[in-house]
């Protein structure tokens, strides 16, 4: 569905892709890793015919730059930093709708089901919003359309788990008959949510790997971690992922989202010296 | 079509919220004001007949605030929509880039007309209240020229809002363009180089190139119809083209100016990277 052959990209004498090849398919989620200045948003907005670049990009055979709007009707993108849209969310939902022949009341059905309470946010400025409500509107509109190929920036970075639960949902329902290019400086963040992992370095592609996993990404798993000793940071770092401990501290149970997992093996790597043993199920 | 109509609302809405189109409406909301506050009051004891004088004044003041005022909006608005990521972000729907960058166009041309014209308007409003005769020829005439000026300036803002990557280089090239129209008026450097003897069509070529002068004599000539403040350029200007030639090509060339200017500005805009 997506190819990009010998893709390279200069800034001023600066070669920021280098010959870049690459072909994705229908089914394919893929997470594009990398540091700072590795290349993912210069290929991402060659994707999106944004960027002048040398070599060849096509979607479903088509080249972005030359057939937008077929293009980009397929595309719902969530970028990195929200942009600082003085219009109210009302405006931007119907403007998004509109352009792309779709009908306002599935995004705004997309961001109901996130968390967002519509007729708050509806005609407050998009810039003032909070930065998980930003993500959540981007996401309704990105998602709240028939869009079979979706760009996402650390989408889930900002989001509440109930959210992320639903956000996880949405891409489940979709993950058969979609590419999702997820993008993350961190590959925890994003590993559970994808069957590939592509690592850009300097420019090129460092890593194009497979990631098999049987745990599906509406999974909701019961958790419990015990500690030899109660840890007041611990607590707290519990009570962000909303767990609790009937004992003092010494266990702890909560829920997980199943795409969740690396990212909450990380926390608890921190205080790997107090686990005495964990339990997902 | 309908793209280019959903983005010029947008630009619309969004232009009605910012800062600047507020002060923007009250400086020339305010202009009319005073020059009604002291303009018809003295009239009045020269024996007033019309609204004739004020709209010149009005007019005159127009050319030294609107192109000035159309550039830097402009460039900042568009030059720092892309810097802030808002490109990025709305050119990843499937709107056409001629509906973004023509939609653009013709919202902030609406934004940036309309309360030049409706402060004039209102005088115009005021005075058929009030009884005193309006020449509606002079006034279609005005407007027409208002029109052209805003479009020269946008379409010439628009082109420097593409060639700059940054909103402090747009701004600073918006400033020099417009300081370099400025100082080729009649008054200032033109005067230099008649003095310095330059050959006339030199001159001439170079006052009518510029949109400010353009509109500037045009205004002259609606209220001084042999234009004697000019001196000898007067001669020049009226056996070549007469004074309806000169009008038709004052309010015309503008238009044309500006649409090349941001004809070109597509081009490259389509033809470049986008944020």
């Amino acid at each position: 569905m997506i190819s990009f052959a010998n893709v390279s990209k200069t800034f001023k004498r600066h070669k920021v892709l280098d010959g870049i090849t690459l072909s994705i398919e229908t089914g394919e989620r893929v997470a594009l890793v990398g540091s700072n200045g590795a290349g993912k948003t210069t290929l991402i907005r060659c994707l999106l015919g944004e960027y002048l670049h040398e070599g060849e990009v096509t979607v479903g055979g088509l080249d972005p730059k030359a057939n937008r709007k077929a293009v980009l009707a397929r595309v719902g993108f969530v970028p990195q930093i929200p942009p600082p849209l003085k219009m109210p969310v009302g405006e931007l939902v119907n403007f998004a709708a509109a352009v792309c022949d779709s009908d306002p009341e599935r995004i705004i059905a997309m961001m109901r089901s996130l968390g967002l309470d519509w007729d708050m946010v509806r005609s407050r400025p998009f810039v003032k919003l909070s930065g998980g409500m930003k993500q959540k509107t981007l996401i309704a509109v990105a998602l709240g359309r028939d869009a079979d190929l979706l760009i996402m920036d650390e989408p889930a970075a900002n989001l509440d788990p109930e959210a992320r639960h639903i956000f996880f949902q949405q891409l489940h329902d979709r993950k058969d008959r979609a590419v999702m290019l997820i993008t993350s400086h961190r590959l925890d963040e994003v590993a559970s949510l994808v069957n590939r992992v592509v690592e850009m370095d300097q420019g090129k592609v460092a890593l194009d790997d497979r990631v098999a996993d049987d745990v599906e990404m509406t999974a909701k798993l019961d958790c419990t971690v015990r500690l030899t000793r109660p840890e007041p940071a611990f607590a707290k770092a519990m009570a962000d992922w909303r767990f609790v401990s009937e004992d003092g501290g010494v266990s702890w149970n909560g829920a997980l989202n199943g795409p969740d997992r690396l990212r909450f093996l990380g926390v608890l790597a921190r205080y790997a010296g107090l686990v005495a043993g964990i339990e997902m199920k | 079509m309908n793209a280019i109509i959903l983005t010029a609302r947008l630009d619309i809405a969004e232009s009605l919220r910012s800062r600047w189109f507020a002060f923007y409406s009250l400086v020339f909301g305010g202009i009319i004001v005073l020059l009604f506050v002291f303009g018809l009051t003295e009239s009045r004891i020269l024996g007033f007949t019309g609204l004739s004088r004020l709209l010149v004044t009005y007019i005159q003041l127009c050319v030294a605030i609107l192109p000035i005022f159309i550039l830097i909006t402009t460039v900042r608005s568009v030059a720092g929509d892309r810097e802030a990521g808002v490109f990025e972000y709305m050119l990843s729907l499937p709107v056409p880039l001629y509906a973004w960058f023509w939609g653009k166009m013709i919202g902030r041309f609406l934004v940036v007309f309309l309360p030049v014209f409706g402060a004039m308007a209102l005088a115009a409003l005021y005075a058929v209240v009030r009884g005193v005769g309006v020449d509606w020829s002079l006034f279609l005439v005005y407007t027409s020229l208002l029109v052209s000026l805003a479009w020269a300036f946008l379409g010439i803002g628009m082109l420097i809002s593409t060639l700059a990557r940054s909103p402090d280089v747009a701004q600073t090239g918006a400033f020099l363009v417009w300081l370099t129209l400025l100082l080729f008026l009649d008054l200032i450097l033109l005067g230099v180089m008649i003095r310095e003897q330059l050959p006339l069509e030199a001159i001439m070529a170079i006052a009518v190139a510029n949109p400010l002068q353009s509109f500037r004599t045009a205004a002259i000539l609606l209220f001084d119809p042999q234009m004697l403040v000019m001196g000898p350029a007067a001669y020049v200007i009226l056996d070549a083209l007469g004074r309806t030639g000169y009008l038709v090509f004052a309010i015309l060339y503008p238009v044309v100016l500006g649409t090349l200017a941001a004809g070109v500005g597509y081009h490259l805009f389509r033809r470049g990277d986008l944020p």
